[in-house]
């Protein structure tokens, strides 16, 4: 039997309920309210009073409106219909609710249950199978959609029959599986699981030993992110995190891109939605709305539901995993959520860590950090999670609980700076205070060695150390003045610009420079650190300033033009006779 | 707000505070509204029986034996065409001296719109303005804030922006408006001969602080009317929501709430962006545009209201007294439309978005050049002609005054780059330089 319970206060979403029965913590419920039934998430338990954030507005709400508790924690229907789909953070599908509004209580069902899916049976009668094995295939648009063993099946189990090839809807009976006390459990193509668990049913987790291509010369070429590495971006207002977000969601090396759109501006999921099915994928030619996901829980939507909705993405994320996807997962704004967390955790009048914020901040973030990576599943095959978060330090002030907490937690840093973007140098990355941790990787170092040129990394940190010195020429400069120091601090400085506007600095909105794929930055690269190998004689500052502005012009129009097009090669060679008549 | 025979009278108060009371009372709903000794009140804190209320017309003199109504619902606005071309005080009642208006009943603060059912804004918005067209293009749908010191005419700029964009409906949501701010939107509004399509909601300094709570929810109820029903392109001037944060910021206190930075709510960045996130591009072809203004502490945007502000809305215009050209212009550093990208040089000259990039890097070398100058180090001649550059693209461009067409100001801008500076120092794409390049 259903506990149940009686509202007995309310502050704002916060709610506290006289229980009649046990509750778990994280248990669900719903409080009725008229008609509606508003959907509620078990945070804090005292005796026979539980304290519930609901993930709806409570207006209207009453004492003594019942309340009925559910039994399971908040979960995600996982299933073949995933892929392409709009979902809030609780998963419900946004497409196929009624009208302009969101309307309070209207809960849609994530997966279109009616519709028939073409099914290829995998596993043999009489296998011997356990959690996350793969029983059967369907294809999901492109994708071979793996049909599995039920994540929370304990032990092992023995195949006793799988459906033949053909079409069947979610619920039907795709396979029997007998258990080792030999009862028979039936599977169907609809599982469900907890948001807040992380799915598990693989082998082995290692390091990342693989780098994965986002086509973004500042990450790639400077400090590459790895397949199931970790990553965030923090950064003020206004220094371009979204573009450079939806730049990655655009461009990776990825099978399927999850955006979880966490307490963000809603035109920002409308431009995905409306631009994303007309872009190709470049690496397969399909629409990109093919292989992307949105979960979509918006600033002006519940913020309860804004915690949930990045645990739902990672879950649908390790779902994909489990099949051998390589899944890049992206969240806008993590920041939004330890908001969340913070009001949640005032309303309780709880006592309140670092700026208001809970005390086990920190803890939460590395903990969802965690789930993320690259694992070998039990079949052999890999599957991996990279994730990248950006962050919203309040004020542009990276020390603050967020940003400190998830520089723990993740393992590359693209700090956006408000000087650079003022300057229109984007992407912001600031090239001094970002890195990789995965470039001290001695996997990752060879993996380069042998994807791109063996001693790719120590070309990296020399191209690093040439943007130091710039920037400590470039001090000495305007400390001492243009004529106070040497030339050759002129030429120092100048070289550190000359990597700035080629390499670092990419025009988002250029089809040709938005994208630039790892072997056209290598070849860039060389370019520009054979030039900066070089030593010229210049007679004043201001010939090495119309010197380098020069080369500086010829180099960007080589990265506005199609790579070794005929106007590329013009270029080059206008670009070499500047070189040769110095 | 009139009684009705049914309510449910109280008249015993168990606390008070400067801008909440509580009491005990039975079957009251969150967010309903009372009368507290005939001042509007809303629920906003239960337990149990005790029940704490904010009176938006502060508590001063109430007594715990006041007589408590409550009402059974929360704060509505009668909408109706007849809206249009009214004044109205914060619960939406007329200051105009005509009629109550009839209409429909609509609670305010109402559900967000489904994501997927919004549309992607593509409809320019020009003002003549070249530091917004030019730099910062507006689009319809967008929420974008002046950041302004307070000392600087953004109200005038507000409703010069107002008055030349080309919209169905100007909803005015004034909070802690000077009565002579109040009567400058009124005389602008009239002698623009532009009334019938504007419908004011005003809180002035004169009134109580938390009532401004209500002018922003009032002001899109009505926006949303005439979006959502009437398929009109709405505008929205909410005019300051530094005072709003403020407001917010008392009641939280009163509240025994604990203040997270700069003594602001923890909640403030989604109170905010429940307001802002009312701009829309309607399917029907209706649209909600908000222009709002943000009054900063001597510049200061990290500040917690500006800084949550920014990270809401779809950008920000910095209005700053440029001492070089003697004009309060729209700075273009820290200036940003994000959703310029959608029309620029796609309902603009296909050289828009380079010239735009190009006029501010040369800026900023003119920045750095003044820096130099001012350290007291020589300037190189491409420092001087940057100076002299910048100073003409201030005065021709930047500045608040200038009233142009688009097209004009990209010729403009080439005009001064071929003035000042050589092909390969504004480093702009070949093909674009072959065809407009002037000098």
């Amino acid at each position: 039997m259903k506990t149940t319970g009686k509202v007995t206060g309310i502050i704002s979403n916060l709610v506290t309920v006289e229980v009649d029965g046990p509750v778990a913590q994280n248990e669900i419920c719903f409080i009725q309210l008229d008609d509606a039934k508003l959907m509620a998430e078990v945070i804090k338990v005292n005796g026979n009073k539980a304290s519930v954030q609901v993930y709806e507005s409570t207006r209207g709400l009453q004492i003594g409106n019942p309340v009925e508790f559910q039994g399971y924690m908040l979960e995600v229907t996982l299933g073949p219909g995933l892929l392409s789909s709009n979902f809030d953070g609780l998963q419900n599908n946004l497409a196929t609710m009624e009208g302009i509004f969101l309307k309070r209580g209207e809960y849609t069902k994530p997966l279109d249950e009616s519709r028939r899916w073409a099914f290829e049976p995998l596993a043999k009668v009489g296998e011997q199978v356990v959690a996350a094995d793969w029983l059967g295939e369907v294809k999901e648009g492109w994708l071979p959609h793996k049909i599995m063993v039920p994540f929370s099946f304990e032990g092992t189990y023995k195949v006793k029959s799988v459906a033949a090839q053909g079409e069947y809807l979610l619920n039907d009976t795709i396979a029997v599986l007998t258990n080792e006390a030999g009862e028979d459990v039936q599977v169907t193509m609809l599982q469900k699981w907890p948001v807040k668990v992380a799915i598990g049913g693989y082998a082995d987790k290692p390091r990342p030993f693989r780098v994965m291509e986002t086509g973004v010369r500042c990450i790639d070429t400077l400090n590459p992110i790895a397949e199931g590495g970790t990553g965030f971006i923090p950064g003020p207002f206004g220094c371009g995190k979204t573009v450079l977000q939806h730049a990655l969601a655009e461009q990776a090396e990825a099978d399927i891109i999850i955006m979880a759109a966490c307490g963000e501006r809603a035109n920002e999921v409308v431009e995905i939605f409306t631009e994303f099915p007309e872009l190709k994928d470049k690496h397969t030619g399909r629409s990109l709305m093919e292989r992307t996901i949105i979960i979509c829980n918006t600033s002006n939507m519940p913020v309860a539901a804004r915690e949930a909705s990045v645990y739902t993405a990672m879950t649908l994320g390790e779902y994909y995993r489990a099949m051998g996807m390589k899944v890049l997962l992206l969240a806008d704004s993590t920041s939004r959520w330890a908001q969340a967390l913070r009001e949640m955790s005032n309303r309780l009048e709880e006592l309140p860590g670092q700026d208001g914020f809970p005390v086990d901040l920190s803890a939460i973030i590395a903990n969802f950090y965690a789930r993320a990576g690259i694992v070998k599943l039990n079949n052999g095959a890999t599957g991996s999670i990279t994730f990248i978060g950006t962050v919203s330090p309040a004020g542009g002030n990276l020390k603050e609980p967020v940003t400190e907490s998830t520089k723990k937690a993740a393992r590359c840093f693209y700090g956006l700076s408000q000087n650079r973007a003022d300057k229109k140098r984007y992407p912001a990355v600031d090239p001094v205070d970002s890195y990789s941790k995965y470039l001290e990787y001695p996997e990752i170092v060879a993996y380069l060695d042998e994807k791109v040129e063996k001693g790719w990394a120590d070309k990296v940190t020399k191209t690093k150390y040439i943007i130091r010195k710039g920037k400590d020429a470039y001090e000495q400069i305007n400390i001492l003045g243009d004529d106070g120091v040497p030339v050759a601090y002129h030429e120092q400085y100048w070289k550190s610009e000359l990597i700035d506007f080629v390499i670092l600095q990419q025009d988002a909105f250029d089809e040709i420079d938005s994208s630039t794929p790892l072997e056209r930055q290598k070849y860039m690269l060389d370019l520009i650190l054979d030039i900066c190998d070089r030593s010229f004689k210049f007679d004043d500052f201001e010939q090495c300033a119309t010197y380098f502005k020069n080369i500086i012009n010829i180099c960007k129009q080589m990265n506005y033009s199609e790579f070794k097009s005929e106007a590329f090669n013009n270029y080059m060679e206008q670009l070499r006779k500047e070189l040769a008549h110095e | 707000m009139s009684e009705k025979a049914f309510q449910r009278i109280y008249t015993q108060l168990t606390a008070i505070t400067k801008a909440t009371v509580t009491l005990e009372a039975d079957g009251v709903s969150n967010d309903e509204l009372a009368l507290v000794a005939g001042r509007l009140a809303q629920v906003v804190k239960i337990r149990n029986k005790s029940i704490t209320l904010q009176v938006f017309g502060g508590t001063e003199d109430i007594p715990t034996n006041a007589e408590v109504v409550f009402f059974g619902e929360p704060p509505a606005l009668n909408v109706s065409d007849d809206l249009a071309g009214r004044f109205f005080n914060a619960y939406g009642e007329p200051i105009d001296g005509g009629p109550a208006v009839e209409g429909e009943k609509r609670q305010i603060g109402g559900p967000s719109v489904n994501p997927y059912k919004r549309r992607q804004p593509s409809q320019l918005i020009p003002t003549g303005i070249a530091g917004i067209d030019l730099n910062n293009t507006l689009v319809s749908g967008q929420k974008i804030p002046f950041f302004a010191d307070p000392d600087q005419p953004y109200n005038q700029v507000m409703s010069m922006v107002a008055l030349r964009a080309d919209v169905d409906k100007i909803i005015l949501g004034g909070m802690g408006l000077t009565n002579d701010d109040y009567l400058f939107f009124k005389h602008e509004f009239e002698s623009a001969g532009a009334l019938h399509k504007i419908i004011s909601f005003v809180n002035t300094t004169d009134q109580p602080p938390v009532e401004r709570l209500l002018i922003p929810d009032m002001a899109l109820t009505a926006a949303e009317y005439f979006a959502v029903d009437k398929n009109e392109k709405v505008l929205v001037l909410l005019t300051d929501m530094t005072l709003y944060a403020d407001a917010l910021s008392i009641v939280s206190n009163r509240m025994d709430q604990i203040p997270s930075k700069d003594s602001m709510p923890g909640s403030l960045y989604s109170d905010l962006a429940k307001i802002y996130e009312k701009a829309v591009q309607l399917p029907a072809g209706g649209s909600i545009t908000i222009i709002a203004v943000t009054t900063l502490n001597d510049g200061d945007i990290t500040h917690a209201i500006p800084d949550n502000t920014g990270y809401i809305t779809e950008g920000q215009l910095f209005l700053r007294a440029d001492a070089d050209s003697g004009k309060v212009i729209v700075d273009p550093f820290r200036s940003l439309s994000r959703l310029k990208q959608l029309v620029q040089n796609k309902k603009t000259r296909e050289d828009h978005s380079a010239v735009m990039n190009t006029s501010v890097r040369l800026y900023a070398d003119a920045a750095n050049a003044k820096t130099k100058l001012e350290n007291g180090f020589d300037l190189s001649d491409y420092d001087l002609r940057c100076l002299d550059y910048a100073k003409e693209y201030a005065t021709r461009l930047l500045a608040i005054d200038v009233n142009i067409s688009i097209t004009e100001m990209l010729d403009t801008a080439w005009g001064l780059f071929g003035k000042y500076f050589t092909k390969a120092e504004t480093g702009l794409k070949d093909a674009l330089i072959q065809k407009y390049w002037k000098g």
